[in-house]
Formats: structure tokens, C-alpha cells, sequence
């Protein structure tokens, strides 16, 4: 067995902080490497990256919507806005893998639609397969958008929607956004799924199409603002054409106004600390399975821990993590015992 | 016995494709060939040229001279054909995106040595489609790009009489993997395509539409099934006929030719033997020349040599040699159509037509030939064609002599010079030519200048033609890059579908199943040792856009379980490097075919230890000279993929074990 190389979590962590390229980069790979080493790693530098600064600043943007609604185009952009205004922009954009048995590999296409073609040191985008995650967002997701809130303005998480990834990004996103495709049947199928429920902003992609976008426009904004959803909150629906770059600016002040909101009703720490819990939930579960979940005391006692120690989750994770795995061996060997 | 000559039909036009270094070696290399009997010129020009760049712009590094000659100016233009009379010439150029500007050029000059633009013949290649498509040297996206070829035809039409403004290319579709019937649909559609806009710009009389018609001309490839071949091209002669009488209604019989230039195919050109390359040009040249009624117009041959390199004057002279015994030394010009009548060849020419039509209603069904490319339905069929044919050739269902078979052979003495047996460009090219531009540009008029690119700028945005402000620009001494940058600004730029934005069945493309299920189980336990799954970073950085190969080994790595990060095409290795940090690969592969590989790839290595990033494996595929793969190892390259590297099992075993050998893990053995 080879050494691989791994990174100082703790001076990794502060270059980070210091928006050191290299450091982000290797950062995220750390994050994604599933070597027990690294994973001990991970947990030490998500716990020196995190405190209150990661339930209050930056902003965390989910987007989404069918295949084919040019998101990443919109993404672009978007970015292009963002960076005239001097805001740093951190990307990930994540697409579909094959199947396990047909190898599991994947083709990341997304940055050649997303990057500008100048140089910019402002800007990263990470491209990343999900992994088979049953149409889900890849796991390691979550913690590399918040690895990426500790040195850029924006972080934007860019995926294809397909039912399941829509439930995952709310739990990613502090803002979510869908994209439309006019006059398309998916806009339809989207009303009927119920999902609507999840974003925030809604935005119909090419309006340079005319008459078509606009019907698509009205049939959103008629189901998106339900009366038992988020008070305070008006759904807008905004007519957008990333081609002709008409629509961007008043559609990202609403991603503003969006966080706003979020701040001033008290939600964004709360939001973001269940978001921190649910991932470590996840984390658990996929280690350890519903047996270790119960090792550790069960979903209602992990919470109440996870709650008491808002600012670091990822160092009770690591506590919990290190019980269950004490809990295992010593399982193991009392069961060798009576035999 | 000697037979008397008897009356022979006059030969078609004999070029080479040719240029280099600069417009004043070019030049002479002209005057040379004219003088060995070549009869007309055909005009290879540089990547920056060809993409709308300045020779002193960043993306241009590497790049000047490098496939063809740099004009980046009529002061250029002047000196390629210096003591060439332009009104006795037929001069083919080799030029998409930025066609009009260098017909511009060329009807400048043609002014300003006083000579009546009616006079001038020859052939811009001006088809941006098959841009989108293969070759990559697109700027602007499909509906400028459609107007700018309209807009030299109506004023071609008018102004330049015996101009062919447009050379609708199959070509470069074969090279992409296109069958006969995709060659024949894909490129009737585009001329369609291109007749419908010109008809909808309302600038001809419809009295008049019909020498529109007769002035399309086509360019197309001859690959070595030549009996197929031949039979393609009557098929194409039958089916333009029929189009033109029944869509566009042109009556006569005269303006309904189907009128073709040829190069023949360089897909089939190997790098191992390169000798048996003579042969199969000779049989490729038959396909063309054989049926009279369908014999193409003018024909430039390959060398020998093209897989290996860029050809040098005695390998085109070979080349040229090789039409001169078959239009002067063989019967064949004595006789009428030898095919005729035979219902051998009339039966495969009925079962093409079927299918091309098929194919063709296929296409006009999803909108035509521009939809079907938006959509990447073209791309993907070609793509899946190329893949098909790449399969069968590692099977050895489909046998090329000295590759997969009969691959023992003695040392070849044509391969020994010390030269590679390759032709070496001035290394001081990009050099000159920048400063040959910068004096250029301070030699001129800045107010002419200006006002000859707002004009142009304004008919850009007018929808006025744009050929008249853009011969003022020539005559103003506007460069190259800036009449690129003036459209780019008014148009924008595009980016087309990749081939591998599409997902590929995967029991199409495989081949071997269980080297397949090897390489699979070799890339998820070696990103099982690394911590997590193999990610590779394909870039082309430069300006070829020949993207068939990368696209192939994108396609091929996903398969067998990479994660890869494609980031198309023109890249400069500052935005290669970048890439791979920001995306943490264990691999960068590049793809470069233009010839720059040296200046580029050393660049993508300097770009990547600033970013302390040495430790990250290079591997680099293209036509590279076994002496230049040499250097580039030295430099640290970790491994070289030529055209005789044709086997995609055996390019991945390698790469996982050059991954594995850079991060201290052993080596596996070889697949079966």
C-alpha cells in the first residue's frame, strides 16, 4: 500500500481563509478522498474551518431545473454580473455519472459552457460526478460548497433537476432557484410533482423566445406563490435570456433581497445549521448504516448533540464517528469473546 | 506499340495544398510548384489567419505559420503572390470564418495592381458549417456565419462572376467519420441551407437565382473504398440535379452540374509504412477521375508523409507527379464515361440515393441542417460513425495494411534522412511576423483605419453586405485580428455541441468486451488506492480545432470509468493549467495537431509547476515526430500517443499505469 500524500488539515484551513488557490484546490480534494487517512483529515479541517462566520456570511446559491434550460449559460451569466460588481464567485457544477456495472464514469462538460474565456482569479469552478447518488446530489457536495463559503462571496452549486437532486439542493442552498424551459412539457410535469415547493426564485430561460416564455412565466407564477408556504417570501418568477444577457440584473438582486430575507427573519443560521446536521445525518447513515445511527443514541439524541454544538458540527461528528467506531470493535470482540 | 494520341479531354486543375513559415516563402514555394506543371495554387493558411487572431495575440502563441501561411494584413497578401498575375490565376483558398476578409484581401490587391475583379477566378472554402461540425476554426455563431457566406455569394455573384464564393464541404466530414450517405445528406442539406438564406436575403432578382445555383460548388473526400467512392460521387452528380431542377428551379441542364474539388482522404493515411500512403492516394485519385461524368474539377493529393508530419517540397512534387501519369500518361482522358451502363454501379448508386434521402428528409424533419446542429444530432451520428469504424479497425474486422496486420517490414530508407523525412517550419516565423505586423501597423493611416472599421462594424449591424467595407478595410490596412475582433464584437462568439456532450451508447463504442471490463475494474481500484475516482483533464490548448481525437479519448476514459473534464477547444496553457488545479486531476492529456506541440506543451509544463502542480502526469497526443516525442519526454511529458497508437484499450492501460506510477504504485501487468 502506497503512502498518498495528504495535506496539513489545520495550515490547509488557513490558507483557505487566506483564498489561497492551491489551497481551495487541494482542500476539495481532500474532501472527496474516501482513504480512512484522509477522511480523519476532512473531519479536522471542516472543524477549523467552521464557527459562526459559516452560519452568517457569504451566500449559498442552488440551481437547478430539466436538461437543456441552459443553466449553465444563465450561470455564466450571472457570473459575468457578479464579477463586475468585485464579488468572488466559487462554482460547482455537478453532472450525471453511468451506471456502476457501466463503469461509473462521467463526462464534466459543464465548465467549458460556464468559464469566460478570460483569465479570471476570481472565479472557481469545480466540476463533479454525482456518483450514482439515485439521481441525488453526491454526498461530498455539502461540505466542499461550505469549504468554498470560507473564501468566496458567492458560492453557486449548478445541477441537472431530476425529482431527487431538487430535495437534496434545498438541503445544500440557503437560495434555490429553478430554471424553466420555455415551452417545454417539463415545466408542466414540474408543476404536477409537487417540488415546486422548493425554490425560492424561478427564473424562465430564454425569453427571447416571446409569446411562449411569457405562458410559461404566468403558469409558474400562478402555482409558486401558494399561501401555506414561506411567509414573507413573494416567489418572484423573472423573465431571463442568457443568450441576449437581458433580465440578469433584476434577477439577481432578488437572490439578494432573497438573503436579506433569510437574515433579517432569523432563518439563515438556523437554516444552515440543519443543513450542517442533515448532511452529518447522512454521512453517519452512509458509514455506518441505521445500526450505528442507533450506536450513536439514535436520529433524536445526534440532533439534540448536533444542536448544542452549532458553530463545529463536523468536531461532535468526529466524536460521534470515533464513538461508533469504538462501539463497532468492541462489539466485535465481545462477540469473539463468547464464542 | 505506341498508340497515337488521339483527342483527349482536357485534365482537371492540379494543386497542392500548401503554405508556411510566411508569405514570402510561401511565395516562392508557389512560383516552384507552378513551374513543375501544377496549374492552379491552393492556399493552406495559419491557424491565427484562419480564427480571426493577430499574429501578436495571446491565443496566437505557437501557433504563426505553424499549418499555413499568416496574412495578417494586403501587405501580406501582396507578397504570397508576388509575380503572380491574379487575373491568369485560379487560386483556392482554404478559409471558413474568415473568408470574406481574405476574398477581401484578394480583391483589394486584385485593385490596387489595378486589375478588373471580374478577371479573378478561384474558390474560397467558405462553408462554416461543417466548421461546427469537424475542423473547429468557427468565430461566430451559425446565423452570422450563414449571412457572411450569403453576403460574399450575392456579391460574388454580381462583382466576381467566375468566383466559386463557396466550396460546400463533405470533406471534412469523412475525416469525422461520415459514411458515403452521411456525406451525401449532411452536405446537400447544407447547401440547401445556404441557398435558402441567399434566396431569403432578397438581393438577387429571382430571374437571376439560377447562376447562384451554378456558381455552388462542393468539396469533396475520396476514401479508399474507391469502387463506393466513384459510385458516391455519380450519386451526388444525380442528386443535385434533381435538387436544383425541383427546389430551385434551374432549368438548364448547364447550371445544374454538380461542379467538385477534391482532396483525398487523409483519415486512411497511416504513420506505420508510411510508404503504402502512395497507393492508396493513387486509388483514391481513381475514385474521382474514373467516371467522366462525374469527375471532379480540380484535385489536390495528399503526401506520403501527412501522418507523420508537414509534407516538404519533394513530397508535393510527388504528389503532384502522381496526377500528372494519370491525366497525361493513362488512356483514361481519351474516353467517354466508362462506367455507364454497367448495373453493377448503377444499383450501388440507387441503394446511396435511398439512403442519403432518407437521411436528408431525417435532417429537414428536425428543422435542418442548423437545428439538427444545435441539437447535436449531427455530431452525435458522426461521432457514433467515427467510433464504429475506430472499433472495427481494433478488431481487425477493418484491416489497414502495416496497422493491424502485416505489420513486420524492413527498415525504409525513406525514412532515414536526417531531416524525419518531414518538412521543418522557421522556427523565427512568429517572430518576424510579429514584427512584419507591428511595422505594418504604424505604416498606415489611423484615420482610414477607424473609418474603415466602423463602417464595417456598422454594416454588421445593419445587415448591409458586408463585403464592400470590408475591401475598404483591406485597402486601409486593417489586420486580420482586428476584422475578427470588430464582427466578434457584433456577433459574439460560439460554442457548438462537443461530441461528448452527448452521451454514446456504450455497447456501440467499446470493442473488446473484456479488455473493456479489465480497464474498468484496473480505473476503480487504482481511484480505490488514490482515495477517490480518477479525474482527467482533456484540453486542446491553441487553435487547431481538429477535436476528433480528444473527444475519442474524453469519450473512451468516461467508459471505462474516469471522470473527465473536457474543456473543448482553444485554450491557452495558463486556462489548461488553471483547470487542472481548480478540478484536482490526476492526469492532464492534450491534443494538439497543428505542429505548435513543442511551444505548447512546454508552456502547459511551466504553467503547471508555477502552480505547484509538477507532480501531475502530462501525456500528449497528436501528429508528433518520433525526434519531438523525444524532447517532449525529456521535458517530462510522461507519454506520446501518435496516429499508429490507434488502439483506445490499450492508450487507457497506459494512462492508469502512468497514474499509478506517479503516485508510487506498481505498474499492472499487461491486459490480455
Amino acid at each position: 500500500m502506497t503512502e498518498v500524500k495528504l495535506p496539513d488539515p489545520e495550515q490547509l484551513a488557513s490558507g483557505i481563509l487566506r483564498g489561497e488557490r492551491a489551497a481551495v484546490a487541494s482542500g476539495l480534494n481532500l474532501l472527496d478522498n474516501k482513504l480512512a487517512a484522509a477522511r480523519d483529515r476532512s473531519a479536522r479541517l471542516l472543524a477549523s474551518l467552521s464557527g459562526e462566520r459559516w452560519l452568517n456570511d457569504g451566500h449559498l446559491i442552488g440551481v437547478t431545473g430539466p436538461p437543456g434550460a441552459g443553466k449553465s449559460s444563465l450561470v455564466a451569466a450571472m457570473i459575468r454580473e457578479w464579477r463586475l460588481a468585485g464579488r468572488t464567485v466559487g462554482v460547482l457544477a455537478v453532472d450525471p455519472s453511468s451506471r456502476p456495472e457501466l463503469g461509473g464514469g462521467a463526462l464534466l462538460g459543464d465548465r467549458i459552457r460556464i468559464k469566460n474565456s478570460s483569465y479570471d482569479e476570481g472565479l472557481f469552478i469545480r466540476s463533479l460526478a454525482n456518483r450514482s447518488q439515485l439521481g441525488g446530489v453526491a454526498t461530498e457536495v455539502w461540505p466542499m460548497s461550505w469549504l468554498m463559503l470560507g473564501c468566496f462571496d458567492i458560492v453557486v452549486i449548478e445541477t441537472v433537476g431530476v425529482g431527487q437532486t431538487e430535495i437534496d439542493i434545498a438541503e445544500i442552498g440557503d437560495t434555490v432557484c429553478y430554471v424553466a424551459q420555455p415551452a417545454s412539457g417539463d415545466t408542466i410535469q414540474y408543476l404536477k410533482s409537487g417540488i415546486i415547493e422548493i425554490p425560492d426564485i424561478f427564473a424562465v430561460n430564454k425569453a427571447d423566445l416571446g409569446a411562449a416564455a411569457h405562458k410559461t412565466a404566468s403558469e409558474l407564477g400562478r402555482s409558486a406563490s401558494r399561501p401555506d408556504r414561506r411567509e414573507g417570501w413573494d416567489y418572484p418568477v423573472c423573465l431571463v435570456s442568457a443568450t441576449t444577457h437581458t433580465g440578469i440584473k433584476p434577477f439577481l438582486d432578488h437572490f439578494d433581497r432573497h438573503r436579506s430575507f433569510l437574515t433579517d427573519a432569523g432563518l439563515l443560521g438556523k437554516l444552515r445549521s440543519r443543513h450542517q446536521s442533515a448532511w452529518v445525518m447522512r454521512l453517519l447513515k452512509e458509514e455506518f448504516g441505521t445500526f450505528g445511527l442507533e450506536l450513536a443514541g439514535g436520529h433524536g439524541i445526534i440532533d439534540q448533540r448536533l444542536s448544542e454544538n452549532r458553530c463545529n458540527q463536523f468536531a461532535e461528528y468526529e466524536r460521534m464517528r470515533m464513538h461508533i467506531l469504538s462501539r463497532f470493535t468492541s462489539g466485535k470482540s465481545s462477540s469473539n469473546s463468547t464464542r | 506499340m505506341v498508340a497515337v494520341q488521339k483527342k483527349r479531354d482536357q485534365p482537371w486543375l492540379m494543386r497542392t495544398y500548401s503554405g508556411h513559415s510566411s508569405a514570402k516563402a510561401s511565395n516562392a514555394l508557389y512560383r516552384t510548384n507552378l513551374a513543375k506543371g501544377q496549374t492552379g495554387l491552393s492556399v493552406a493558411f495559419d491557424l491565427p489567419t484562419q480564427t480571426g487572431y493577430d499574429a501578436d495575440s495571446p491565443l496566437a502563441r505557437g501557433e504563426v505559420g505553424k499549418v499555413g501561411v499568416p496574412i495578417s494584413s494586403i501587405e501580406d497578401m501582396d507578397q504570397l503572390f508576388d509575380q503572380i498575375p491574379l487575373d491568369q490565376m485560379n487560386t483556392s483558398m482554404t478559409i471558413n470564418a474568415t473568408a470574406a476578409w481574405l476574398l477581401s484581401l484578394y480583391i483589394g490587391l486584385a485593385q490596387r495592381r489595378g486589375i478588373d475583379a471580374k478577371k479573378l477566378s478561384g474558390t474560397t472554402q467558405n462553408d462554416i458549417i461543417k466548421e461546427y461540425l469537424s475542423r473547429g476554426t468557427y468565430i461566430y455563431p451559425p446565423g452570422p456565419s450563414m449571412r457572411l457566406i450569403a453576403d460574399t455569394i450575392n456579391y460574388t455573384v454580381k462583382q466576381v462572376p467566375k468566383w466559386n464564393p463557396t466550396n460546400i464541404c463533405s470533406y471534412h466530414l469523412q475525416e469525422a467519420g461520415a459514411t458515403p450517405v452521411q456525406e451525401l445528406a449532411y452536405a446537400l442539406c447544407t447547401a440547401m441551407a445556404v441557398l435558402d438564406r441567399v434566396k431569403a436575403s432578397g438581393e438577387i432578382e429571382p430571374a437571376a437565382f439560377p447562376q447562384v445555383v451554378e456558381r455552388m460548388s462542393f468539396f469533396v473526400n475520396a476514401g479508399i473504398r474507391f469502387v463506393e467512392e466513384c459510385c458516391k460521387l455519380r450519386a451526388f452528380g444525380e442528386m443535385w440535379d434533381e435538387l436544383a431542377l425541383t427546389r430551385y428551379k434551374v432549368e438548364d441542364p448547364k447550371l445544374r452540374r454538380f461542379r467538385y474539388g477534391v482532396q483525398v482522404n487523409s483519415l486512411g493515411l497511416t504513420e506505420p509504412q508510411p510508404e503504402n500512403n502512395v497507393q492508396r492516394i493513387v486509388l483514391e485519385m481513381l475514385a474521382v477521375v474514373l467516371s467522366k461524368g462525374a469527375r471532379a474539377r480540380a484535385i489536390q493529393l495528399p503526401a506520403w508523409n501527412e501522418a507523420m508530419g508537414l509534407p516538404r517540397p519533394w513530397d508535393q512534387q510527388w504528389a503532384l507527379r502522381m496526377q500528372q501519369v494519370v491525366a497525361f500518361e493513362t488512356d483514361l482522358l481519351e474516353y467517354e464515361d466508362i462506367l455507364d451502363g454497367s448495373p453493377v454501379i448503377a444499383a450501388k448508386v440507387r441503394e446511396l440515393i435511398a439512403g442519403a434521402r432518407t437521411e436528408i428528409d431525417n435532417v429537414e424533419a428536425q428543422g435542418g441542417i442548423i437545428a439538427a446542429i444545435e441539437s447535436g444530432y449531427i455530431k452525435r451520428e458522426l461521432v457514433g460513425s467515427h467510433m464504429n469504424r475506430l472499433r472495427a479497425i481494433e478488431s481487425g474486422d477493418l484491416k489497414i495494411i502495416g496497422v493491424n496486420c502485416f505489420q513486420e517490414t524492413a527498415v525504409s530508407p525513406l525514412t532515414l534522412g536526417s531531416d524525419g523525412a518531414i518538412m521543418k517550419t522557421n522556427p523565427a516565423a512568429e517572430r518576424e511576423q510579429i514584427e512584419r505586423l507591428q511595422a505594418q501597423r504604424k505604416n498606415r493611416n489611423a484615420d482610414d483605419v477607424r473609418a474603415a472599421l466602423q463602417g464595417l462594424a456598422d454594416a454588421a449591424r445593419s445587415g448591409e453586405n458586408i463585403m464592400p467595407s470590408s475591401i475598404r478595410c483591406a485597402l486601409a490596412g486593417v489586420s486580420t485580428g482586428e476584422w475578427g475582433d470588430s464582427l466578434r464584437a457584433v456577433f459574439g462568439e460560439f460554442r457548438p455541441p462537443t461530441g461528448i456532450d452527448i452521451a454514446i451508447d456504450s455497447r456501440e463504442v467499446l470493442g473488446k468486451r473484456d479488455q473493456v471490463t479489465d480497464l474498468r475494474a484496473r480505473v476503480a481500484s487504482t481511484g480505490a488506492a488514490l482515495g477517490r475516482p480518477l479525474k482527467l483533464l482533456v484540453g486542446k490548448p491553441g487553435l487547431d480545432g481538429h477535436s476528433n481525437g480528444a473527444e475519442q479519448v474524453a469519450v473512451k476514459a468516461r467508459d471505462v470509468g474516469f471522470e473527465v473534464v473536457y474543456d473543448g477547444i482553444r485554450l491557452t496553457p495558463q486556462q489548461i493549467a488553471q483547470a487542472a488545479q481548480e478540478e484536482g486531476v490526476h492526469m492532464v492529456g492534450l491534443s494538439i495537431l497543428s505542429g505548435s506541440h513543442m511551444e505548447l506543451v512546454e508552456s502547459v509544463l511551466q504553467e503547471l509547476r508555477l502552480r505547484d502542480l509538477a507532480n501531475v502526469p502530462v501525456i500528449a497526443g497528436g501528429i508528433i515526430p518520433p525526434e519531438d516525442a523525444e524532447k517532449l519526454t525529456s521535458l517530462g511529458v510522461r507519454a506520446v500517443y501518435t496516429p499508429k497508437d490507434f488502439n483506445l484499450n490499450t492508450i487507457m492501460e497506459d494512462m492508469v499505469n502512468v497514474i499509478r506510477e506517479c503516485n508510487g504504485l506498481e505498474r499492472l501487468p499487461a491486459m490480455n
